[in-house]
């Protein structure tokens, strides 16, 4: 059965400051599932987390177990890495689940290094803005440190690991696994081409995985009670629940941990106390800002990865009227879960206006190393901002998507995609928006309406389970 | 001219060192000691960083303006990060942000002696947007009228950033 509304894995101490006291978090059962997992086969620790379908959080939903299993058998220096560099735009799960249960965290990675055998020194990079949970972080190592959890011969097993905080100081890209690990190792944070993958090598050359701060939080609680339970709580491919951060337009912002099983209209209406001010959706990013955008009547999906890629009630993407963007081998785009940050704005949304604002971000945060992007995303917030004064033309908003077109699957990270996928979505929906703005304005040119998709399909379950209670914070 | 780090800085460089299998990963740290020790990233704080780390002093400079967070001018005191992005900017955080530059007479992006004010992106708030973080402070859910009493607030608690390092 999948988890009901209120199943909380990661978050239930969300809101008690005591929980990030050593300990009452030992007192609450924390550091129990250290102590099991150091008794247990790191092989037998690996399968859990693959039986458990955890699938990073960190926004590529690729899974954690498959992940770990691609170092190389012979290694020997293996390096954990935290990626807490969260700065998708609409995000904002991982900086509350280091400031209310960093004990959480670091038990999980302890755990998850035993089992990839990481010994020694590992890392987590942290974002520079975040010196709360900077300070937070220290300060529980230190904790960890003085009990025994880290360091030389954890609890008489022979097991030796500490974690370093590292500070980033200002960088998104520096979320992208490489260009972290080039930041990590002291360096300008520009990604590196792959292959080699950071499991092949990694941070100092050496074999590295990098896990997002929501997936190794999860770890404890899948050793605690096995990976099958936890798979049996997500929807098909996809195990656990979910955080989501609802911001925007809605009555109830939020960060909530949810299960998979709750469509977008339902997390809005049903969780989130609906539209603002009695307004409807106009449009919802579904899982920060690099995702494409649903329209109102795409809503009906449920918010699960593979939901979200392949449903036939979400549009594929276009990048010219009736164009089809290709993925490559004739794979079509819809739209991604993503980091978790739902963004949801209402019918009284300037969408060109939000989406000029999205690629500046990217256009600030390009790190400049390839052309496609250096120069894709400055020409993307460029074309946008001239439409959004009102001195555009028509053919100027073919120019995005074709520029859009020209980035996606040509960068050295995903960073082209995050500005160009998005741009493609906003033009997919919401065309006319753009063309309305453009001087040379001509409503014969326009498109016709979006067609029509085909109806919500009866839901037999979790229709009515969902209420106010998911709240987490 | 040639800076030092104090000895505090010293102790604290040569332990991160520990931490990692060469010098150079400590350069984000000691960026951040050299910035508050001397104010801002001036040529001889890169040069004190390089001769530090043993690293050249044209790497330290490309990790020195590669980062925003790093800065070659002095700042005031409080650095207010005003983050406009998206979800931020939905529920008015342009507006927030103009306050900010009319209370203190201030540019996005200019400072006096207290504040520096910075157009920041995401924090990681996004479900108390607007929201606004200076040193490691947070604050949520901001209207423009409340900008004048986060000033005085910050005048009397100041945050500098310098603080956590």
């Amino acid at each position: 059965m999948p988890a009901d509304v209120g199943t909380k894995v990661i978050t239930g101490h969300f809101g008690d400051e005591e929980q990030k006291k050593i300990a009452v978090y030992e007192q609450r059962g924390g550091y129990r599932n250290l102590k099991k997992a150091l008794r247990m086969q790191p092989a037998v620790i690996k399968s859990e987390v693959k039986a458990s379908n955890l699938r990073g959080r960190g926004g590529a939903g690729f899974p954690t177990g498959v992940k770990w299993g691609f170092l190389p058998k012979d290694a020997h220096e293996v390096y954990l890495v935290c990626n807490a560099d969260e700065s998708e735009p609409g995000t904002c799960k991982d900086r509350e689940l280091i400031y209310w249960d960093p004990h959480q965290l670091i038990e999980g990675m302890v755990i998850s290094a035993f089992a990839i055998g990481a010994t020694g020194n590992n890392y987590i990079y942290i974002r520079g803005e975040m010196m709360r949970e900077y300070q937070v972080l220290i300060a529980a190592l230190d904790e960890a440190r003085a009990k025994g959890y880290l360091g030389k011969n954890i609890l008489g097993s022979g097991f030796d690991c500490d974690i370093h905080v590292h500070r980033g100081a200002g960088a998104y890209i520096c979320g992208e696994e490489t260009a972290l690990l080039n930041s990590l190792e002291g360096k300008r944070g520009q990604p590196r081409l792959k292959p080699p993958f950071p499991a092949i090598v990694g941070v100092f050359g050496k074999p590295t995985i990098v896990n997002n701060v929501e997936s190794l939080s999860n770890i404890p609680a899948i050793i605690d009670k096995g990976g099958e339970w936890f798979a049996g709580l997500g929807v098909g491919r996809s195990g656990g629940t979910r955080i989501v951060c609802v911001s925007g337009h809605v009555e109830k912002p939020g960060i909530y941990e949810l299960p998979m099983t709750l469509t977008m209209r339902q997390i809005i209406d049903d969780v989130c106390g609906g539209v603002w001010k009695g307004r409807k959706v106009k449009a919802v990013i579904p899982g920060g800002t690099s995702m494409p955008p649903l329209a109102e009547d795409e809503l009906d999906v449920v918010c699960e990865f593979d939901a979200l890629m392949t449903s036939e009630r979400i549009r594929p993407v276009e990048y010219l009227a009736g164009k089809k963007f290709d993925m490559g081998g004739g794979r079509e785009l819809r739209t991604m879960a993503g980091s978790g940050g739902i963004v949801v704005m209402d019918d009284q949304t300037d969408i060109v206006r939000a989406c000029w604002r999205i690629m500046h971000f990217y256009y600030h945060e390009s790190c400049g190393q390839c052309t496609p992007c250096r120069e894709g995303t400055g020409w993307l917030q460029a074309v946008c901002k001239k439409i959004l004064d009102g001195e555009g033309k028509m053919a100027d908003v073919d120019l995005l998507g074709t520029i859009a077109e020209g980035i996606a699957g040509n960068s050295i990270c995903a960073l082209g995609e995050a500005a160009a996928w998005p741009m493609m979505g906003f033009l997919t929906k919401f065309r006319n928006e753009f063309y309305e703005r453009c001087v040379d304005y001509d409503p014969a040119v326009a498109p016709p309406p979006l067609a029509p998709l085909p109806g919500p399909e009866a839901d037999d379950e979790g229709e009515d389970e969902a209420g106010g209670e998911g709240a987490a914070a | 001219m040639s800076l030092e780090f104090s000895a505090e800085a010293k102790q604290k460089i040569d332990a991160l060192v520990g931490h990692y299998p060469s010098k150079q990963p400590v350069v984000m740290a000691a960026l951040y000691l050299a910035q508050k020790e001397h104010g801002a990233l001036s040529d001889d704080a890169l040069r004190l960083v390089a001769r530090t780390l043993d690293l050249p002093y044209p790497h330290v400079y490309g990790v020195a303006t590669f980062y925003t967070m790093f800065r070659r001018e002095t700042a005031g005191t409080n650095i207010v990060r005003v983050c406009t992005n998206i979800s931020c900017m939905l529920r008015g955080a342009y507006e927030v942000l103009e306050q900010f530059t009319t209370e203190l007479g201030v540019e996005v992006g200019g400072s006096n002696a207290e504040f520096k004010i910075v157009e920041e992106e995401c924090i990681a708030a996004c479900a108390n947007a607007p929201a606004i973080v200076c040193g490691k402070e947070y604050f949520l859910d901001v209207e423009p009228e409340q900008v004048k009493d986060i000033i005085a607030w910050l005048r009397s608690n100041p945050q500098p950033e310098e603080e956590v390092v």
